[in-house]
C-alpha cells in the first residue's frame, strides 16, 4: 500500500482498541446509497520505477526547444543551490508558520524577502507574495480602491501596454466589485503608454492608475510622468514591475516626485523556471500609510521572553481567518516555495550580481534585435528604448514563421497577432543572458531561410504538427 | 543573524552572474537606477550554510509528526519533486506551441479525468492557483449561471457559523451578502435555520463535509434537495477530501461546484505556506462557466481550451495555467496511488483519526463530539484543564514543540472553546500516534504538578515565545541598516 | 469583575456613551470589552465632519487574534476623535473610560441616548451573553 505504514497487526490493535471489528464500520455514519463503487475509470497503481519511466518520456517528448519567448515568463539562469536549498525537507513540506517557535527558519526567510523586496523597490513594505503576477495585479487594484478614501467612482486607469493576460485576470477577479476598468491606449510610434489620452482624464474622478515597467513590449514606459499625474489627481499609483529589471532600472519608490504607493509584479525572473507558467510568486510592496489594506501574509519581527529577536506573522486581523467576510482578500497562502528559491536568488546574486545578469539580458537581445533586422522584411516596431524584450515586424505570416521556427526547435517568439491587430505581422522576441552567440546566430539563419522561403511561395504551405 | 548581517560591501557569489555590467547606454538615464540595490554581499558557501541553517529551525512533515487539522500533512513522496522536476518539465515555457507541449499536457488531461472521477463531478478545471481561488472560481461560476439564467435577484450565500473564514470573504469578493447559519450540538448543520434562510434571495450554500467540526453531515441529501429546490446551488469545499477519498464522492451527495486541495488531498508539499493547488469540478450545468485553460483530447492529440472555445467561461485567474508544478506533483501521487490506493487514503486516515480520538479520550481528554464517528480528524476541547489547572490550549500546543510534535491547529472552530483540531493522516505509523497520546498525557501530568513549564513553554525552540502583540504594535517589517 | 462606571450610558454592542450635557457626547468601549478583545494593537477611528446613523459600524479595534467593529450607539456628527490612539491603542486596555475615548459626537436626536442601559442594566446584559 504506497505510502501506509500498517501491518495487519496494527490494522487489528486498531480496530480492538477503537471497539470495531472493520475498517467499514468506521464509515458507518455516511447513508449507504451515498457511497461510491469501484472507481473503474482510474488506472491502477503504479511504482515509483513504472512512474518514473513515463514521467521521464513525456518530459523528453516536449523537446526542450532553445526559447526566444519571454512575453511574463524568463529562461534566466538559476544556480544550482537555489533548488538544492529550497526543496530541502524542512522548507518544502513545513506549512504556514502557525507555530512560530516552530517555525523560525521559514519566518526569518520571510522577513528577508520582505527587506530584500523593499531594498529593491524602494518601497515601505512588502508582504510575504501572493500567487502570481497578474493576480497581485487584481489584488493591487482591490487594495488601491480600499485605500483611496477620497476617491468615490471606483474607476481604475489600465494601460494596453500591460500584459494582456494580466489585464484577462483582473477582469476576472475584480468583476463583482463595481470597478470600472479604463483601457489606457499606447502610442503606436514609440509603444509607450499615451500621455495625451491620459490628460483627457485630468481633473476627473480616477480611483488608481496602473503603470507598467518595463510594458509588454518591453518598452520603458515614462514612469516619472505617469507617476506625478496619478498624485496630482488624487489617485493611487499601481507600478508593475519586473524585480530583474529593478536591478538597472529606477525603483518605484523613486518614480515621479514622491513615488508610487503600490508597486507590484511577477516573481519568476527570480530563480523561479519556467515550469509551464508556474508556481511563481507574486510580489506586492506598498507605502507604509497603506499596509493595513494590504493582502496576504506580514512577518514582523519582535522578541521572545527572554528579550531576543524572532520573527512571526503579524497584522493578522486583516486576514480572511479573522475578518471574515470583511478581510482584504480570501488569500490564506502565500508562495512559501517560491519565496524560498527567490530569496537565496537575490542572496547568491546580489544588488551588483543581478544589475549585470539584467545588463545581459538587455544586451543579449540588443544583439539579437540587430542579427534579426538585418535580414530583409523584419524591422522594429517601436522606436522606445527597452529593457530586455523587443517587437519585430515581419514581413510573413507570424503563425507560420513561428511554427517553422518551431519544427526547427526553436520558439523564436509571442505572437501578437491574436491580442494586438492593430500592430500587424508583429512578434515580440526576448534573449535573456542564457542565450549564447551561436543560439542567436542560428535564429537568424533558420529566420532567413523561412523568410525567403515565404517570399518565393506566394501560397501558404501547409506544415505538418512534428 | 539575519544575510544582511553578514554582508561586506564587495564579496559576491562570482560563479553565479557575469563579472561584467554590458553597456546600457541606450536607456535614458533618467530611467536608470543610481546605485546597486542594498541586498546581501555574501559568498556562496555563505548564502548556502545560512540557508541550510534556518531550514533547521522548521518543524516540517519531513522531520516531525505534524497532525495540524484541516491542513492535511501528509508524507510528500520524494519521487513527485524529482520527477516533476525532469529537465523537460520545468524548461518548458508557458507559451510554447502545442507540438512541444504533449507529454506535458497528457499528463494535465490525465489529471483532469482522475479527478472527476474520484468525484463523481462532470467537468474539471485545473487552473486555481489555490484553495482560496479554488472557492473563487465555484462562486463566480454559480454567479455567472445565475446571470447567464437572468437570475439577478440571487444576493446572498449561506455560510455555516464553522466554515473557514476563506468562505464568507470568498463570497463578499463575488459580490454576495452573507448569511450565516448555525451548527447543532451533534455538529450537523441546523437544517430549520437552513430552511428559515432559502429563499428567491438564495444563490447557494458553501459545505465543508465531513464538516470543519471533524465529522461527517449526515442530511446532505436533504439540505441539497432544500437548496436546490429554492433555485440556488450548492458549493463543496474540498478542504477536507481526504476523509472520504474514494468511498463518497461530492458530485453524488449534490454538490455543483467543488475545489480541492491537491496540497492537501493529493500530498503535494506545502512549502512553508504554498503554492498549493486548487482544481474546481463542476456538475452539468456548470460546465461552461469553467476558467480557463483547460486540456481537450480528441483520441491523437491533446489540445488547449481557451476563452474562444469556452466563451461563457468566467475566465482566466493567473496569467498562465495555474501552479503546473503542483498538478504535476499531485498528477505522480494519483498515479502511483491507483484506484485501490485512492479508496485507502480514506480508509487509513479515518482508522488513524479514530484510534487517536478513542486513546485520548480513554486518557481523560474531552472529545468535542464524543457520540460522532471521527472522519480523518477530531477536535478535542481542554475547556476543564483550562479552568481547572490554568493551562490553555495555547499552552499545551507550545509545550508539545518541546516534545517534538508539531500542534494541532488550535482555536479553530471558533465556536468550540479551547479546541485542538487534530488531524494524524494515513501516512502516520501506530507508534507515531501512541507518542502522541503519551505526550499529551506528560503535559496534563506537568500542568497538575509544574504549570508553570507548560505555560512558559516551549523551552527547547530556537527562540521562546514570541511577543505578538509587540509584533503588532510595533511593526518591524523589513531589516534596515544600523545608522552610521 | 469588570468595571461598569455609574453615570454612563451603554450600548448593547459594548459602547459607552458620557452626556457632556451640551448636546454632545463622548464615545468608548467598556472595560468588559477591551477585556474580551485582549491586548489592543490598532485602532481604526472615523473622519471628524462625518454624518452618522445610530448604529452604523464606524471603527474598528484590532487585538493580535480578532477585529472587532465598534457601532455607533447614537445618530449626528462627528466632533472629534482621539488621535492618541494612533499611536496607543493600549490607551483601551489601561483606561477604557478615560484615556481610551474613541470619539465625539453632536447628537440629533436626545431620544436615542434615553434608551441605552444604565450601568445596572449593562452589567446584566453582559452576564448574559456570557453564559
Amino acid at each position: 500500500m504506497p505510502f501506509i505504514p500498517h501491518t495487519e497487526e496494527d490494522v487489528n490493535r486498531m480496530l480492538s482498541s477503537i471497539g470495531v471489528d472493520s475498517i467499514e464500520s468506521l464509515f458507518d455514519e455516511i447513508p449507504e446509497d451515498l457511497k461510491c463503487g469501484d472507481l473503474d475509470a482510474i488506472p491502477a497503481g503504479m511504482s515509483e520505477m513504472e512512474i518514473t519511466e513515463l514521467m521521464h518520456q513525456r518530459a523528453a517528448a516536449d523537446g526542450q526547444p532553445c526559447c526566444f519567448i519571454g512575453a511574463g515568463a524568463y529562461d534566466h539562469h538559476i544556480p544550482a543551490a537555489v533548488w538544492e536549498l529550497a526543496t530541502r525537507g524542512e522548507f518544502y513540506t513545513a506549512y504556514t508558520p502557525y507555530q512560530a517557535e516552530a517555525s523560525q527558519g521559514t519566518l526569518q526567510l520571510l522577513y528577508e524577502y520582505q527587506s530584500m523586496m523593499t531594498a529593491l523597490t524602494g518601497m515601505d513594505v512588502s508582504n510575504a507574495s501572493l500567487y502570481d503576477g497578474a493576480s497581485a495585479v487584481a489584488e493591487s487594484i482591490l487594495m488601491a480602491v480600499r485605500a483611496n478614501r477620497k476617491s468615490k467612482s471606483r474607476r481604475v486607469l489600465l494601460p494596453r501596454s500591460l500584459h494582456p493576460a494580466y489585464r484577462k485576470t483582473v477582469q476576472t477577479i475584480v468583476k463583482h466589485q463595481k470597478i470600472e476598468l479604463i483601457e489606457l491606449p499606447f502610442d503606436t510610434a514609440s509603444g509607450k503608454t499615451d500621455l495625451d489620452a491620459l490628460d483627457n482624464y485630468s481633473g476627473d474622478d480616477i480611483t488608481a492608475l496602473v503603470i507598467p515597467q518595463p510594458n509588454f513590449f518591453g518598452v520603458l514606459e515614462d514612469v516619472d510622468a505617469l507617476t506625478n499625474w496619478a498624485m496630482s489627481n488624487g489617485a493611487i499609483s499601481i507600478a508593475v514591475v519586473n524585480p530583474l529589471a529593478l536591478a538597472i532600472l529606477k525603483p518605484p519608490g523613486e518614480w515621479g516626485d514622491e513615488g508610487v504607493d503600490i508597486c507590484c509584479g511577477e516573481g519568476q525572473p527570480l530563480g523561479i523556471p519556467l515550469s509551464s507558467g508556474g508556481p511563481y510568486l507574486g510580489f506586492m510592496c506598498c507605502r507604509q500609510q497603506h499596509v493595513r489594506q494590504m493582502p496576504g501574509r506580514i512577518i514582523g519581527a519582535t522578541e521572545d521572553l527572554d528579550g531576543k529577536r524572532g520573527y512571526s506573522l503579524t497584522l493578522q486581523a486583516r486576514e480572511q481567518h479573522i475578518r471574515r467576510s470583511k478581510a482584504t482578500s480570501n488569500i490564506c497562502t502565500n508562495q512559501g516555495l517560491m519565496v524560498t528559491a527567490a530569496t537565496i536568488y537575490m542572496a547568491l546574486l546580489g544588488g551588483e550580481g543581478m544589475a549585470h545578469t539584467a545588463a545581459a539580458a538587455h544586451a543579449n537581445t540588443g544583439k539579437l534585435v540587430e542579427k534579426l533586422c538585418s535580414i530583409d522584411g523584419v524591422d522594429t516596431l517601436f522606436s522606445s528604448p527597452v529593457f530586455h524584450e523587443r517587437v519585430l515586424k515581419i514581413n510573413a505570416s507570424p503563425k507560420n514563421v513561428l511554427r517553422s521556427l518551431a519544427a526547427h526547435n526553436l520558439l523564436g517568439g509571442y505572437d501578437l497577432g491574436a491580442e494586438y491587430p492593430e500592430l500587424g505581422d508583429a512578434i515580440l522576441v526576448c534573449a535573456t543572458e542564457k542565450r549564447t552567440e551561436q543560439q542567436i546566430e542560428s535564429f537568424r539563419d533558420k529566420l532567413d531561410r523561412i523568410m525567403n522561403r515565404q517570399a518565393k511561395c506566394p501560397v501558404t504551405p501547409k506544415f505538418d504538427q512534428p | 543573524m539575519l544575510i544582511f548581517e553578514q554582508s561586506q560591501s564587495g564579496r559576491r557569489a562570482t560563479a553565479q552572474a557575469p563579472g561584467n555590467a554590458a553597456t546600457l547606454k541606450s536607456i535614458p538615464e533618467s530611467l536608470r537606477r543610481k546605485q546597486p540595490a542594498a541586498l546581501p554581499e555574501v559568498s556562496e558557501m555563505q548564502s548556502v550554510r545560512h540557508y541550510t541553517r534556518l531550514s533547521r529551525k522548521n518543524f516540517s512533515i519531513d522531520t516531525h509528526f505534524y497532525p495540524l487539522g484541516s491542513c492535511t500533512m501528509k508524507y510528500n513522496p520524494r519521487g513527485c519533486n524529482t520527477l516533476a522536476m525532469l529537465p523537460g518539465f520545468v524548461a518548458r515555457h508557458p507559451y510554447a506551441p502545442e507540438s512541444h507541449s504533449q507529454g506535458f499536457m497528457a499528463c494535465m488531461y490525465e489529471l483532469q479525468e482522475i479527478l472527476k472521477e474520484v468525484t463523481g463531478m462532470r467537468e474539471v478545471s485545473l487552473t486555481p492557483a489555490a484553495g482560496a481561488q479554488g472557492e473563487f472560481t465555484g462562486i463566480a461560476m454559480i454567479k455567472a449561471y445565475h446571470d447567464t439564467n437572468g437570475d439577478h435577484e440571487r444576493s446572498e450565500i449561506i455560510v455555516p457559523d464553522a466554515a473557514h473564514g476563506t468562505n464568507p470573504a470568498t463570497a463578499v469578493m463575488c459580490g454576495y451578502k452573507v448569511r450565516e447559519i448555525p451548527t447543532m450540538k451533534d455538529g450537523d448543520i441546523d437544517i430549520d435555520a437552513l430552511k428559515s434562510v432559502l429563499g428567491p434571495q438564495t444563490a447557494g450554500i458553501m459545505l465543508t463535509n465531513p464538516s470543519t467540526v471533524g465529522v461527517f453531515e449526515r442530511r446532505i441529501r436533504e439540505i441539497s434537495d432544500l437548496v436546490h429546490k429554492a433555485g440556488g446551488l450548492l458549493y463543496y469545499d474540498g478542504a477536507n477530501l481526504n476523509a472520504i477519498l474514494g468511498k463518497v464522492r461530492p458530485g453524488d451527495m449534490g454538490f455543483d461546484a467543488i475545489h480541492m486541495n491537491l496540497h492537501k488531498t493529493f500530498s503535494t508539499p506545502h512549502g512553508g505556506g504554498g503554492p498549493g493547488a486548487g482544481p474546481v469540478g463542476v456538475s452539468e450545468r456548470l460546465i461552461p462557466f469553467l476558467p480557463v485553460p483547460m486540456v481537450s483530447y480528441d483520441g491523437g492529440n491533446y489540445q488547449w481550451l481557451t476563452q474562444t472555445e469556452r466563451p461563457q467561461s468566467i475566465g482566466q485567474l493567473t496569467a498562465f495555467g495555474g501552479n503546473s508544478g503542483v498538478l504535476l506533483r499531485a498528477y505522480i501521487y494519483a498515479k502511483m496511488l491507483g484506484r485501490e490506493g485512492m479508496v485507502r487514503v480514506a480508509e487509513y486516515a479515518t482508522l488513524n483519526a479514530n484510534y487517536l480520538m478513542k486513546l485520548l479520550t480513554d486518557s481523560g481528554f474531552q472529545a468535542a463530539y464524543p457520540e460522532r464517528r471521527a472522519s480523518h480528524e477530531f477536535i478535542l476541547t481542554l475547556k476543564k484543564e483550562a479552568n481547572e489547572l490554568g493551562v490553555s490550549t495555547m499552552d499545551f500546543a507550545k509545550r508539545m514543540l518541546d516534545y517534538g510534535v508539531h500542534a494541532p491547529t488550535t482555536y479553530f472552530p471558533l465556536l468550540i472553546p479551547e479546541c485542538l483540531l487534530v488531524e494524524p493522516t494515513e501516512t502516520e505509523s501506530l507508534e507515531e500516534l501512541d507518542n502522541f497520546v503519551e505526550v499529551m498525557q506528560k503535559i496534563r501530568h506537568e500542568a497538575e504538578h509544574q504549570p508553570e513549564i507548560v505555560t512558559s513553554a516551549p523551552h527547547s525552540m530556537p527562540v521562546k515565545r514570541l511577543d505578538d502583540v509587540k509584533a503588532a504594535r510595533e511593526l518591524d517589517l523589513r531589516w534596515q541598516p544600523p545608522e552610521s | 469583575m469588570s468595571n461598569t462606571p455609574d453615570g454612563l450610558k451603554y450600548a448593547k454592542t459594548h459602547e459607552w456613551v458620557k452626556d457632556n450635557g451640551d448636546g454632545t457626547v463622548t464615545v468608548g468601549i467598556s472595560d468588559h470589552a477591551q477585556e474580551l478583545l485582549g491586548d489592543l494593537v490598532f485602532v481604526e477611528l472615523p473622519e471628524a465632519g462625518s454624518d452618522i446613523a445610530a448604529g452604523d459600524e464606524i471603527a474598528v479595534v484590532e487585538s493580535v487574534k480578532a477585529a472587532s467593529d465598534i457601532y455607533s450607539p447614537l445618530s449626528g456628527k462627528i466632533l472629534g476623535i482621539n488621535e492618541v490612539l494612533n499611536d496607543a491603542p493600549e490607551s483601551i486596555n489601561d483606561s477604557p473610560y478615560e484615556e481610551g475615548w474613541l470619539f465625539t459626537l453632536k447628537i440629533t436626536d436626545k431620544s436615542e441616548l434615553d434608551a441605552l442601559m444604565d450601568a445596572d442594566a449593562y452589567t446584566k446584559h453582559a452576564q448574559d451573553e456570557e453564559h
